[in-house]
């Protein structure tokens, strides 16, 4: 974990030429389709000096059903194994639209791929403002991301830091070279709500800013940047079938981000009874009873505090 | 002082708690399948009968609000009788096989209370949709549970749309109801919403068990919200798609009076549109998900004070008078 003495060394990035801004990956997240919907007809807002930025629809299909996906969960499909396999249009949906969207911004992991793209998402969860980090060695994402917590304050706007080699997934934004996750709650799916509209934009604007000031030459000195790790993925518990026998606790419900003690309640049973979070130390639940993760057996995730070390950045 | 007679009213032979009409609206669908694990069947709970159903299970599968229509405007007379095809939408074909269970619509045969649990996305607490502002029996029923539940917020909605129009599951019983809870997103179930819609129709099934057995029920007032207008968003002429969302002022704030030259809306371009209609009005469903589709943004209701009856459950005697006397007419 150590960086040795960062403090003394500042690295030097490349410039960000090529950020995009992606809208719909799940199609009933509303704030970024009318975002994204809002900036092809008139990019005025996200303009800025030294960079192209490209507003972009990911899924369309499910833009028009307003529904999370039509055959697959997009938001997963960005596997090496996905973007590689062959079948036209024989291919899931979604598979089809990861290819596409590879050759487009990608290839994922090679020196063509775009340096950033900003992912848009709504979530039921009671997580306020939440900016999604892939790596904790991303310095050009940490400095991001400081600086837009420094902006938005006094308003909060946390870090949740997805690493974990299980539970990480393959977004539609790790096709770039520095991905970043914007999740907004809490919203119900295919609901607009007007104050989770103007925050996504509001921190969308301080993402940019940041960008033109590194592009122009700006240095950001080292920082430490607190976030919150994801350890572990709780389901809800189950009968012998499979079927959900119960819901987030009231205690829980909403508390996204408060510390859940040994011996919290965590769930209670549909006639009432409750069950008790077991673990062996204080954790920071979060994504607490997202819709979206009923099927994907988890109720919330648990995280760790940490403070992460940004060595200063510079363009090259 | 002269005391009212109770109005006699026949009892509630056979009750319907019907969840998950709209398959990701899943209080009522995790409650009704609570009390079906805890149920044996539509066993005869003294002295009523009460069945619980899922309507929509294929709706239910996907977690979506339906499959092919929506299933809670599949029950007009037109729908259930007229001619239909082989390739028929499947909640046509659903909506048929419920009034067949309940039904039929209009008939002595059919079920006496149909309870329809639906969620909502707006901030609505628990309301009571129903066709008529004069069916004691739901009216009462609503008292009951003003009473039973006093933390609650708690309003009863009347849609006035006459009988042959009606178009939900609820107007399939002799008397019915849609207990609407929220605010929830769908697809979710919130612990303290599933708590309040099971408490809910705990206190519904102990008033008509009380009800049957000769408790006389007082009357009194209770405040009635009728459905005077929708309001659309504002949309864009080619495209059809929204131009600005509900203002940050009105959001939440169901059943709070609206007056003219309030804020309603805020477009994408931070203009704020005013309420323009002439006259304060209640405004509900504000904001919910399901409504974009049908082109509602929010419902707007006027409130009056209704005075209902005391009632009193009719023996099997004057039933079977008031049976005779109605072939006669």
């Amino acid at each position: 974990m150590s960086h040795g003495n960062i403090n003394n060394i500042t690295a030097r990035l490349n410039a960000a030429r090529r950020v995009a801004i992606f809208g719909g990956t799940h199609g009933n997240e509303m704030s970024g389709v009318t975002l994204v919907n809002l900036w092809m007809q008139n990019s005025a807002e996200i303009q800025r000096r030294g960079v192209e930025i490209q507003p972009f629809i990911t899924n369309p299909k499910a833009v028009e059903k307003c529904v999370r996906y039509v055959d697959t969960d997009l938001n997963r499909a960005f596997t090496q194994e996905n973007l590689s396999v062959t079948g036209g249009d024989e291919l899931p949906y979604e598979v089809q639209r990861a290819q596409e969207i590879n050759r487009m911004f990608g290839p994922k992991g090679s020196a063509d791929a775009y340096d950033v793209i900003f992912d848009l998402h709504n979530t039921t969860s009671n997580m306020g403002c939440t900016l999604i980090l892939e790596s904790s060695k991303d310095a050009f994402n940490l400095q991001m991301m400081n600086y837009i917590k420094k902006a938005f304050a006094p308003a909060s706007c946390l870090v949740l830091l997805n690493e974990h080699p299980l539970l990480k997934y393959s977004t539609s934004r790790s096709v770039a070279k520095h991905p970043v996750g914007l999740e907004v709650g809490p919203q119900p799916q295919g609901v607009l709500r007007s104050n989770i509209f103007e925050a996504m934009r509001v921190i969308l604007k301080h993402a940019l800013d940041f960008i033109e000031l590194f592009n122009e030459g700006m240095e950001f000195p080292a920082c430490s940047v607190e976030v919150f790790r994801v350890l572990e993925r709780m389901d809800y518990p189950r009968d012998a079938n499979g079927n959900i026998i119960a819901m987030v606790h009231p205690n829980l419900q909403d508390c996204d981000w408060e510390p859940l003690n040994p011996g919290d309640p965590m769930f209670q049973t549909f006639d009432g009874k409750s069950i008790h979070y077991q673990g062996p130390s204080t954790v920071y639940p979060t994504f607490i009873n997202e819709a979206a993760y009923y099927e994907k057996q988890q109720a919330f995730v648990t995280t760790r505090r940490e403070n992460l070390l940004a060595s200063a950045i510079r363009k090259a | 002082m002269q005391v009212d007679e109770p109005l006699l009213l026949p009892r509630l032979s056979r009750v319907a708690v019907c969840g998950g009409t709209h398959g990701n609206e899943l209080s009522g669908v995790y409650l009704v399948q609570e009390m079906m694990k805890t149920q044996k069947g539509g066993e005869d709970r003294e002295p009523a009968s009460v069945s619980m159903l899922l309507s929509n299970p294929r709706a239910m599968q996907h977690c979506r609000r339906y499959v092919d229509i929506d299933l809670n405007r599949c029950f007009t007379h037109a729908t259930l009788n007229g001619p239909i095809s082989e390739r028929a939408p499947y909640e046509i074909i659903r909506a048929r096989e419920l009034n067949a269970m309940l039904g039929p619509k209009g008939s002595r045969a059919a079920v006496d209370l149909v309870c329809d649990l639906h969620n909502t996305t707006a901030n609505m607490g628990l309301c009571f949709i129903a066709y008529s502002d004069c069916d004691w029996i739901c009216l009462h029923i609503f008292k009951y549970l003003q009473k039973q539940m006093p933390n609650m917020p708690m309003r009863f909605i009347h849609f006035d749309i006459p009988n042959k129009e009606s178009y939900s599951l609820d107007s399939i019983g002799k008397h019915g109801f849609a207990m609407e809870i929220g605010p929830q997103p769908h697809g979710c179930v919130k612990s303290n919403i599933y708590t309040a819609m099971k408490e809910g129709v705990q206190h519904m099934l102990d008033w008509a068990g009380y009800f049957n057995s000769g408790c006389v029920f007082e009357g009194g007032s209770v405040e009635v919200f009728t459905l005077v207008k929708n309001i659309d968003y504002p949309r864009e002429g080619g495209t059809h798609n929204i131009t600005a969302t509900i203002h940050p002022y009105l959001q939440d704030r169901d059943f709070c009076l609206l007056h003219p030259g309030d804020p309603l809306f805020q477009t994408f371009s931070g203009e704020t549109l005013l309420y323009k209609g002439k006259e304060p009005l209640y405004p509900f469903f504000i904001n919910e998900c399901a409504y974009y589709e049908k082109g509602i943004a929010l419902s707007l209701a006027r409130k009056k004070t209704v005075t209902i009856p005391s009632i009193w459950v009719q023996t099997e005697k004057e039933e079977e008078q008031s049976f005779t006397s109605e072939e006669e007419e």
